[in-house]
């Protein structure tokens, strides 16, 4: 499926923006210099590990937190002081936040009651209904929230903030309590109906699969800083840290110093005094220290000899069907993980644990990053 | 030992102490209230609805009882359920425990001499003095049902309190947050969530306020000053003063079925509410 991303360098049509916005709770920094601009239309993702100022962020835009330094803006104006319920915005909270004393259908007509002018209550169960539709609860619409389990619950959720149709959709972690299969259907149908309704969303997340899949952008959160915004190509391809390249995605980290840079390339020794070659990513200093960045999928393996190859021993070999994961050891340089296609593989006997074999890169799959 | 026997060996204390505290006294003043009043007092074995038949006779104690106690347990759930939600939803963790401990100062000291200073407030030489020297003349509040009333808000108000700050303490946060990002007005949440979910709280609270004060002697003997009497303060005088038992044991036995028939219709009204929520939601 190709889709365009939106164009999104124009600030001035931002459905939402952050100027170096700062929350403190007491010591706690939660959010440091967030600066952010959402464009209309847009899926964005905030990507980061626990505690790292993700919720914050939303509830700063939703109207739950008031920054301590800094602007929001909705729709080109600043709402920093603005009440939650008058902002075109609505929330899917991490904890649900369900009413249970309403009934579903109940739950998911609350945002749509408060509508001024009332809307007609054919209008909401009309509305109601084919919300729940869309989550797959349409039979649900009496019963009690407590007496549902906690995937539908999530449904409900979702349902109950997007039946309102906001400018802006804020998601906290959604999909957290489905299990896989439902949550692909549910990310498919996030997907669909984002494109469908033309609702700008903003998605946390700390799986970053979720992030790669949905996301026309990930914002990638690091104790309370936004440590790099970008498609999910660019942050796979192009991770300005080895946080980032960890995190999104996994990679082979060497550590090590950096010798020289030039014209976007760098040299690199290694802390077993390997020199690699690679290209330099930003920031990059000479006679610094730096870490080197391969994807296992970029590894290529071999019984034979391989250019430039160096000799390893495999030490296990986990079959994950479209692909094979290798862990094989070098014994200087260290483990590495090797991603190996099947088709790549069924040219050779399988390479079982204990089999001497080879591995080799092409020196522009090496990121060479500064160490964090 | 089945689990049967276990649950009844588990109830037997409570049981026997209800059966002796509750059960047999309460017997005994239904068999007395069919007897007559023996020439020196108490009472003397008879059945007659005579003393049934003389319940007119106090009905002023009754009136007074129906309208204050409601009205009373109206008037602290006014004043208590704010001062509960300040408590619970508004105030900072920190302080929530000194605050709750100021609400159960006041038991820390005897009724009786709290009352007794409600006499000195209410009394000519406090707020009516007080009234005077702002120019409002001639206000008159002990020994009026207004005393009365204020003497039981006094009383009871922390009773009310608990209960509502219970259930407004356990309500999460989140809920009122969700309401107002579903675009709902303060005023609309409270209605909407607070109030709904603090309804066991507040039914807890009606009740035991109106059930103590269905009983209240103490209070408008001392602000309503022989005035305005309780159907409590008419037992007192029949049990202690003209030992007539058979005709208190009437009066006691008339109060306890009011009471039943109002708490029973409280119930139901109640658990209507909490349940049938649909039609009150479409509104
Ligand atoms: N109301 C608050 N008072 C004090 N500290 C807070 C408050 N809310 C958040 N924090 C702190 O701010 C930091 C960021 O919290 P936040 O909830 O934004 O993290 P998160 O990225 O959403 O984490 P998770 O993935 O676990 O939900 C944490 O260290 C947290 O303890
Ligand atoms: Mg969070």
């Amino acid at each position: 499926m190709k889709y365009e991303p939106v164009v999104r360098n124009d600030t001035s049509s931002a459905v939402a923006e952050l100027r170096h916005v700062s929350k403190r709770f007491g010591d706690v920094e939660a959010a440091r210099d967030l600066n952010l601009s959402v464009a209309p239309g847009e899926f964005l993702s905030f990507l980061g590990p626990s505690g790292c100022g993700k919720t914050t962020a939303l509830r700063m835009l939703a109207g739950f937190e008031t920054p301590s330094e800094g602007e929001v803006l909705i729709d080109g104006e600043v709402v920093n002081a603005l009440e939650p319920f008058r902002r075109p915005v609505n929330m899917v909270f991490q904890s649900y936040a369900l009413f249970p004393h309403l009934s579903v259908f109940d739950n998911v007509a609350y945002g749509l009651r408060q509508r001024r002018p009332r809307l007609s209550s054919s209008q909401i169960s009309e509305k109601v209904e084919r919300t729940l539709d869309v989550v797959r609860l349409v039979e649900f619409g009496k019963r009690r929230t407590w007496e549902m389990s906690g995937g539908q619950q999530q449904r409900v959720a979702l349902a109950r903030a997007i039946v309102n149709e906001p400018k802006l959709l804020l998601l906290d972690e959604p999909l957290a309590a489905l299990d896989r299969k439902l949550r692909k259907t549910m990310q498919i149908e996030l997907q669909d109906l984002q494109r469908q309704l033309g609702i700008t969303f903003i998605l946390v997340t700390h799986d970053q699969e979720e992030a790669l899949s949905l996301s026309d952008r990930i914002c990638v959160m690091r104790d309370g800083r936004i440590v790099q915004i970008g498609t999910p190509r660019e942050l796979y391809d192009a991770p300005a840290s080895r946080y980032v390249a960890d995190f999104v995605g996994s990679s082979n980290f060497l550590e090590g110093s950096i010798e020289s840079v030039a014209g976007g390339r760098a040299e690199f020794t290694d802390v077993s005094g390997h020199r690699f070659a690679g290209q330099a990513g930003p920031g990059v200093e000479q006679r610094v220290r730096g870490t080197l960045s391969l994807r296992p999928e970029q590894i290529r393996i071999s019984r034979e000899p391989l250019d430039g190859g160096h000799p390893v021993t495999v030490q296990n070999r986990i079959f994950l069907g479209e692909h094979t994961e290798y862990v094989v050891r070098h014994e200087k340089i260290g483990t590495f993980i090797v991603l190996a296609s099947r088709r790549a593989e069924d040219r050779e006997q399988p390479l079982d644990a204990g089999t001497r074999a080879y591995i080799a890169w092409n020196p522009d799959a090496a990121l060479i990053l500064r160490a964090d | 030992m089945t689990q049967r026997t276990r649950n009844w060996l588990l109830i037997a204390p409570s049981g026997a102490l209800l059966l002796v505290m509750l059960v047999l006294p309460l017997s005994f003043v239904f068999v007395f209230s069919f007897g007559e009043r023996g020439l020196s007092g108490g009472y003397v074995p008879a059945f007659t609805l005579e003393q049934y038949a003389n319940l007119p006779a106090r009905w002023t104690a009754f009136k007074n009882t129906l309208i204050l106690a409601p009205l009373g347990t109206l008037a602290a759930l006014l004043i208590a359920y704010p001062l509960a939600y300040q408590l619970a939803v508004r105030t900072d963790p920190k302080w929530k425990t000194l605050l709750l401990v100021l609400v159960i100062v006041p038991f820390w000291t005897s009724i009786l001499i709290r009352s007794y200073a409600w006499i000195y407030i209410l009394g000519g030489q406090g707020l009516p003095a007080l009234l005077e020297s702002v120019g409002i003349e001639n206000v008159r509040l002990i020994y009026t049902p207004y005393a009365v009333t204020i003497g039981i808000i006094y009383g009871y108000l922390p009773l009310m309190v608990f209960p509502i700050y219970v259930a407004l303490d356990r309500l999460d946060t989140g809920l009122l947050e969700a309401s107002s990002d579903l675009g709902a007005r303060p005023l609309t949440t409270l209605l909407k969530v607070t109030l709904p979910l603090s309804l066991p709280g507040v039914a807890t609270g009606c009740m035991l306020v109106f059930i103590l004060l269905m009983g209240e002697f103490l209070i408008p003997a001392l602000l309503g000053g022989g005035k305005v009497f309780f159907v409590g303060n008419a037992l007192v005088d029949l049990f202690l003063q003209s030992r007539n038992w058979a005709f208190g044991s009437a009066v006691a036995f008339t109060l306890i079925v009011i009471m039943l028939i109002t708490i029973t219709i409280y119930m139901r009204l109640i658990a209507r509410l909490q349940t049938g929520r649909e039609d009150v939601a479409v509104m």
